[in-house]
């Protein structure tokens, strides 16, 4: 346990030290966010219509940003061999870097997601189901991420290949996230099955991406 | 008697059978230095006794037994130091041995101390100099217990003083009678039989 806590403590010192991370996912989410005015026009009702799931889109795709650096450092200064050969198993280094991605994308990004949301008009009952569910959704936005960082570590052009391969396993979330939303914002909505849905994928998740995410740093490793 | 042995194996890297043939037997107390030119197959041989990857061919054994069959003991029993020194830039050398004190155990000052690093245990490792890197990285050797060091170049970059504290340590290591299997270059000043690897190996060294 001590060796988990302190790969966890590491990269969020690292991270907080860098101090580069976490402003550029939240300075992309909210620079990106409020190019949609921009383009749909200045039309209170269109914005309010979009807002929540753009708020949804640039969080995935802000937690995108620093995901090709996840296991990158680790596995060009020697630091992952090291891991490897530790009696933290490798599942549960995979499960602690994912909880500081989390820690240092995640959280800023829910932090700032009703700044956005205020900046697009969203509609005043629909920040609570939002949170929640950016709250439930970003979790498994940090394992998938994981998973495809350890999946293309090593190769050229990784970072490419890494949103290639994430985008599409982010729909599902996405899917369930707005729907939480949505059914939120309905006179008699109700968005428990949608919330339960998103969990049971977090749940899923923990228990798949730790041990498929260390099964593909062994094999960046060999 | 503790011992490690390699049995008759070949390493590949990628599609390329680089080395083959290789057999040898350390027993405590004695230390192998692996020696040949670039190329030859030192690191990758280091990385197969680690368990970082799998021999083309052949069985590495640890008191006779298989090491494959139960991968978590013979990570238990070794101390890997790879010709990257696993160090953060952003980090202070204390940090950095403290982080690694809590996968191995031991008192990161202490190991500090053992290299002469006690000076420098506030500065980032970014500051430091090559050298330096390399004796932070070395100080991790002192955090360990254990009975296998699979070493890559450890004297790379070091100075004359920084080398004489790593052959201490390594004459401590194995006068506790454990074992050292060292990729060298460069001579070290301590007794080691040597196994050397040619372009393709085919016949055992020691």
């Amino acid at each position: 346990m001590s060796a988990f806590l302190a790969l966890l403590k590491r990269d969020l010192v690292l991270s907080y030290r860098q101090g580069i991370d976490a402003w550029v996912v939240v300075l992309f989410f909210l620079a990106a966010g409020i190019l949609f005015p921009f383009a749909i026009g200045p039309e209170p009702n269109a914005l309010m219509r979009v807002s929540t799931g753009v708020v949804l889109s640039m969080a995935a795709l802000a937690a995108l940003l620093s995901l090709d650096r996840l296991y990158q450092g680790d596995f060009e200064d020697g630091s992952l061999d090291l891991m490897a050969l530790g009696p933290l198993p490798l599942e549960l280094a995979a499960l602690a870097k994912a909880l500081a991605h989390w820690l240092s994308t995640g959280l800023p990004l829910l932090v700032a997601a009703p700044l956005l949301a205020l900046m697009l008009n969203a509609p005043t009952g629909s920040y609570g189901p939002m949170l929640l569910a950016l709250a439930l959704a970003t979790p498994a936005l940090s394992l998938l991420g994981g998973l495809g960082a350890a999946l293309t570590l090593g190769s050229r052009r990784g970072g490419i290949l890494l949103t290639l391969l994430i985008l599409p396993l982010y729909v599902p979330v996405l899917i369930f996230a707005a729907g939480t939303i949505s059914r939120s914002l309905l006179a008699e909505g109700n968005p428990t099955g949608a919330l339960l849905l998103l969990g049971g994928v977090d749940f899923g998740l923990l228990a798949i991406t730790p041990w498929a995410t260390a099964a593909a740093l062994r094999q960046a490793l060999r | 008697m503790t011992g490690l042995s390699l049995d008759n194996i070949a390493l590949e890297r990628g599609e390329r059978r680089i080395a083959s043939g290789i057999s040898a037997r350390v027993a405590g107390g004695e230390a192998l230095l692996l020696q040949g030119p670039n190329g030859s197959g030192k690191s990758t041989l280091l990385r197969v006794l680690a368990g970082l990857m799998p021999a083309a061919e052949g069985t590495v054994a640890w008191d006779g037994a298989d090491v494959a069959r139960d991968r978590e003991a013979h990570r238990a029993r070794l101390t890997y130091l790879g010709h990257q020194d696993a160090l953060k830039a952003g980090l202070t050398a204390l940090e950095n041995l403290q982080f690694w004190a809590s996968f191995s155990g031991g008192s990161a000052t202490a190991a500090l101390k053992a290299f002469g690093l006690e000076k420098l245990a506030d500065r980032p490792a970014r500051t430091l100099s090559a050298g330096q890197k390399r004796r932070l990285a070395l100080s991790r050797l002192a955090l360990s217990e254990a009975p296998l060091w699979l070493l890559d170049e450890p004297v790379t970059a070091l100075d004359t003083e920084a080398r004489a504290a790593f052959v201490a340590l390594l004459k401590r290591h194995l006068g506790a009678g454990r074992l050292a299997i060292i990729a060298t270059h460069e001579p070290l000043a301590v007794e080691a039989r040597v196994l050397q690897l040619g372009e393709l190996r085919k016949a055992g060294g020691a």
